[in-house]
């Protein structure tokens, strides 16, 4: 392949999956603020490798991959981050998604519920969520993108409904 | 959000709750115009690039515009169907709230 051709191929997949990267990066680090450094640094590591990617895939879509890319750079970036401190843990339950004044209510007053609950969803699942449901990727492709099998996939997403429901429920129970 | 959706199954609240987010307006412009520049760098010159340069994290809250309220004299008249029917739509919008505040960081 051609350095004409390679630019050209890794342009349509900028343009068919930016959204779908920018998604996943805003919903794995909750403001679209880093969203967006992630969302650009992804394309840039993506560019770096596209060729080999493109070799070693066989014509399967690059969905995946580009995910992946994007999960190991959100993992990069909570793991400098640990290193040291910024901000203290009840900052950080941001608001962006709040849209009337009974959410924003909500959502103020349970803020440090809410982030005790959504530790103890485990990343694999909350992951696994976030491509089916906010990228509508099929078992098959979040398989590709987290390393596992299909059948290990199908299990991690059926579980991870089921814990999310019951979470909920409880907490709406609560709230009754 | 919508309030006229009512889903019936957990799935579709999820599914609400995990909209697809549109990137912001310019960010296209500026990441084509970053990979058009760095088509004309070496792969090893790129190795500068890293996630250091991520900006520090920013808690921000958006504005959130007043909900007007209707006059409460015509809230007595409020059928009861219509009541349970909006409880209904409050708790699916709450839930939804949940499940995104839960999958989200």
């Amino acid at each position: 392949m051609d350095k004409a051709e390679i630019d050209r191929e890794f342009s349509e997949l900028y343009r068919a999956h930016l959204r779908d990267v920018y998604s996943y990066s805003y919903y794995r680090v909750g403001n679209h603020h880093d969203a967006e450094d992630l969302t650009e640094q992804t394309f840039l590591q993506a560019y770096r490798h596209f060729e080999r990617a493109v070799e070693e895939s066989n014509g399967r879509p690059l969905r995946p991959w580009l995910i992946r890319i994007a999960h190991n750079l959100a993992a990069n970036l909570y793991r400098d981050r640990a290193r040291r401190p910024q901000t203290p843990i009840e900052d950080n339950t941001t608001l962006s998604a709040v849209h009337t004044t009974e959410d924003l209510s909500r959502a103020g007053t349970s803020s440090r519920g809410s982030w005790t609950g959504s530790r103890s969803f485990p990343d694999d699942r909350r992951e696994a969520l976030i491509m089916r449901f906010a990228l509508g990727m099929d078992n098959r492709e979040i398989a590709r993108a987290m390393g596992r099998s299909d059948g290990a996939t199908k299990v991690l997403i059926h579980r991870a409904i089921k814990q999310l429901e019951e979470i909920v429920n409880v907490r709406q129970a609560g709230r009754r | 959000m919508s309030d006229h959706a009512a889903p019936d199954n957990f799935e579709d609240i999820i599914r609400r709750a995990l909209a697809p987010v549109e990137p912001p307006e310019d960010l296209p412009a500026r990441l084509e115009t970053t990979l058009r520049s760095l088509t004309e760098l070496a792969a090893d010159e790129l190795e500068g690039w890293e996630l250091s340069s991520m900006r520090d994290p920013r808690n921000w809250v958006r504005p959130v515009a007043a909900v007007a309220i209707g006059t409460a004299a015509g809230a007595g008249l409020i059928v009861l169907g219509w009541r349970r029917q909006h409880r209904r739509q409050r708790n699916v919008r709450a839930a939804a709230v949940e499940v995104r505040r839960l999958v989200r960081r």
